[in-house]
């Protein structure tokens, strides 16, 4: 495990005793966290513990009802400037991908420059094409999502959204809808990218990512953080139970 | 040499049949079906032998040569009729353009127009000499404008804003003004229907664009006062729409404000045939993902360019088939303005009928009718199905 050398001491991310309910059901229960600019955040917990939502409420995909999220000095409401201000600021990858399937995969990355960033079709090609080249996939720049592999998608869906120059990005499970040999593709694109410098939040399953680049490893459980430390703390000296349980589970496989 | 045996490629069986054996398995492969296939030639034979005797033996076509510019343009007056031959050129030059500077659909729409005017021209029936004469000429022009806008993306915006101008100017053009003045009750035949029709169409579909996205607005007064407004046309006959449109409207108006009748049935149709598009394009619009929306919110895309750009887009091209039959629908409905005493393509027919000369030639008058109409319909399929191929419906 390397030290991140990248981090300093101003924060970010805020949240302060952030709460969400779909209906009735209380799916996130008060987080009081920070993130550090530059930090590498990996989030896990059991499947309904509520750490997709959290960092979906981030930027402002879900909206939490109580508390406060601070984002780059911005605080989330319902301006809506506000809102997209930050998105601009906040990348995401989604389990799915959630690529554009009428626009080939260059034109996936340059609408958001264009139209968003207003900067000229040439140039925006140009950082996409860059960008491409960065994630290892520049000779698929032409074809439709729907013609490349999960594990090309997925790398077409991190250079949308780092086309943005966001200062965030959000990876929620990145790797779950990957077939079993396309994931170490997407994971060498984000481990290059936690060594640049990104600020990163990433839900994930990929234990062994977690261990080797996470600064901060975030426990949910029940919409609540029951357990964080730094990845070494976190795997051979678990405080909770409940934590305990789910290492056991997760390194059994 | 295992390994060898092991790659050597199989090839597929044969899957061809000779004529005979195609014959056999599809037309006699039992009894039955041998005595309905003999049942079936014994039919055709004398549903076509009925058709033929009646189409080059005993129809009198003479009617269609002889009417033809009733047909084409109604009471339209003969010496007038030099402003339709414009707007067909202009329209013919903006084509020609359009196709050269966009090629690929436009190309596709402007050939099968010129087509059109090809067939006229070369027309074995006795034509009007000016017709003969305009149709040449716009075909010309469209060839030349190809030609001339191929390569020159200069021009694009120019024609742009010529298509924007060419509706208003049609107007101003076909009307005249002064003295002279052609009112609008005059206008008819295949003109009216084809104004109708492409007015009608180009303007319910934004409309009904707005009107789907309102359906699914969270604002509930924007919400509400679409689906009232769907609901309620969707209620209501076209004819009805028309008489309210032709009688109460001008009940309504303030004094002696005169709304011409020709845009009241062209209010109609719109207003009408957009509640329909709105729930096409509401169709279109629950077939995208919601994780469409959310990537284009992360990327930071507001409200109109996340519809703009990702959702309508990917909506209304999961919709072309009902989009395009809801279009072919409106150009057949023209046909109803018949009964707020405009005479299109259909209604014309009656003052051809209503002359002693052509009496009982209905059969020979509403077959022509019909193959227009069917040339026109087919043409906006076909163009359709280009518009899905371009687009790669079903590929990605």
């Amino acid at each position: 495990m390397t030290e991140n050398e990248n981090t300093t001491n101003d924060p970010i991310i805020i949240c302060e005793d952030v709460h969400k309910w779909f209906d009735d059901f209380h799916v996130l229960k008060g987080i009081t966290t920070s993130f550090k600019k530059g930090e590498r955040a990996v989030i896990c917990g059991p499947s309904g513990s509520g750490k997709s939502t959290f960092i979906r409420t981030i930027n402002r995909l879900e909206e939490h009802q109580r508390g406060t999220i601070i984002v780059d000095g911005i605080e989330l409401s319902n301006d809506l400037r506000n809102i997209n201000l930050i998105r601009q600021e906040v990348g995401m990858v989604f389990q799915q991908f959630n690529l554009f399937p009428h626009l080939s995969n260059l034109k996936n990355i340059t609408l958001g420059p264009m139209r968003v960033r207003k900067l000229s079709k040439r140039q925006a090609e140009e950082e996409a094409l860059a960008l491409l080249e960065r994630m290892d996939i520049a000779d698929q720049a032409y074809k439709y999502p729907s013609e490349v592999s999960g594990g090309q998608q997925q790398r077409v869906a991190i250079a949308r959204a780092l086309a943005m120059e966001p200062k965030i990005m959000l990876f929620d499970e990145p790797t779950s809808a990957l077939d079993p040999e396309m994931i170490s593709e997407v994971l060498d694109v984000m481990r290059e990218l936690a060594h640049s410098g990104m600020t990163m939040l990433v839900v994930t399953h990929e234990m062994g990512f977690a261990r080797e680049v996470a600064d901060r490893i975030m426990f949910f459980d029940e919409g609540v953080v029951i357990e964080e430390a730094a990845p070494a703390d976190f795997f051979d000296n678990p405080q909770h139970e409940r934590t305990k349980l789910f290492i056991s589970q997760t390194l059994q496989h | 040499m295992e390994e060898l045996t092991f790659t050597q490629e199989i090839k597929p069986p044969s899957t061809k049949k000779g004529p005979i054996r195609w014959l056999k398995d599809n037309l006699f492969s039992n009894w039955y079906n041998t005595v309905l296939t003999l049942f079936a030639i014994v039919f055709l034979y004398f549903l076509f032998k009925g058709v033929y005797t009646w189409v080059f033996t005993q129809a009198k076509w003479a009617v269609i040569p002889a009417n033809l510019q009733i047909l084409s343009v109604g009471s339209y007056p003969r010496e007038q009729l030099w402003r339709v031959a414009y707007v067909v050129y202009v329209l013919a030059i903006l084509m020609g353009l359009s196709a050269g500077i966009w090629k690929g659909l436009n190309q596709q729409i402007t050939s099968a127009v010129a087509c059109i005017g090809a067939v006229i021209t070369l027309l074995p029936i006795h034509v009007n000499t000016s017709v003969r004469e305009a149709a040449v000429i716009a075909t010309i022009l469209i060839a030349v404008s190809y030609v001339f806008g191929r390569d020159r993306q200069n021009l694009k915006r120019w024609v742009i804003i010529g298509w924007v101008l060419m509706f208003p100017w049609m107007m101003f053009m076909l009307r005249g003004f002064g003295e002279n003045a052609i009112s609008t009750i005059n206008w008819g035949g295949l003109l009216l229907t084809l104004i109708l029709a492409v007015v009608g169409i180009v303007a319910c579909f934004p409309i009904g664009v707005l009107l789907a996205l309102g359906r699914r607005s969270q604002l509930p007064a924007i919400r509400w006062i679409s689906i009232a407004y769907i609901e309620v046309v969707r209620g209501m006959p076209l004819v009805t729409i028309l008489f309210m449109g032709s009688l109460m409207l001008p009940i309504f108006m303030p004094g002696d404000f005169q709304l011409d009748k020709v845009v009241r049935a062209m209010i109609a149709l719109t207003l009408f045939s957009a509640a329909y598009m709105a729930e096409n394009v509401r169709g279109g619009l629950q077939a995208v993902p919601r994780g469409q929306y959310e990537a284009a919110q992360a990327v930071g895309l507001s409200y109109p360019k996340t519809m703009t750009f990702i959702v309508l887009p990917q909506a209304l091209r999961s919709v072309i088939p009902a989009i395009v039959g809801q279009f072919i629908a409106l150009f057949k409905d023209t046909s109803l303005v018949s009964i707020i005493a405009l005479s299109e393509l259909l209604g014309v027919s009656d003052n051809i009928l209503g002359n002693p000369k052509w009496t009982g030639l209905k059969p020979e008058l509403y077959l022509f009718i019909a193959v227009v109409y069917f040339i026109f319909t087919f043409a906006m399929s076909y163009v359709s199905q280009i518009v899905e191929a371009d687009l790669g419906v079903g590929k990605h």
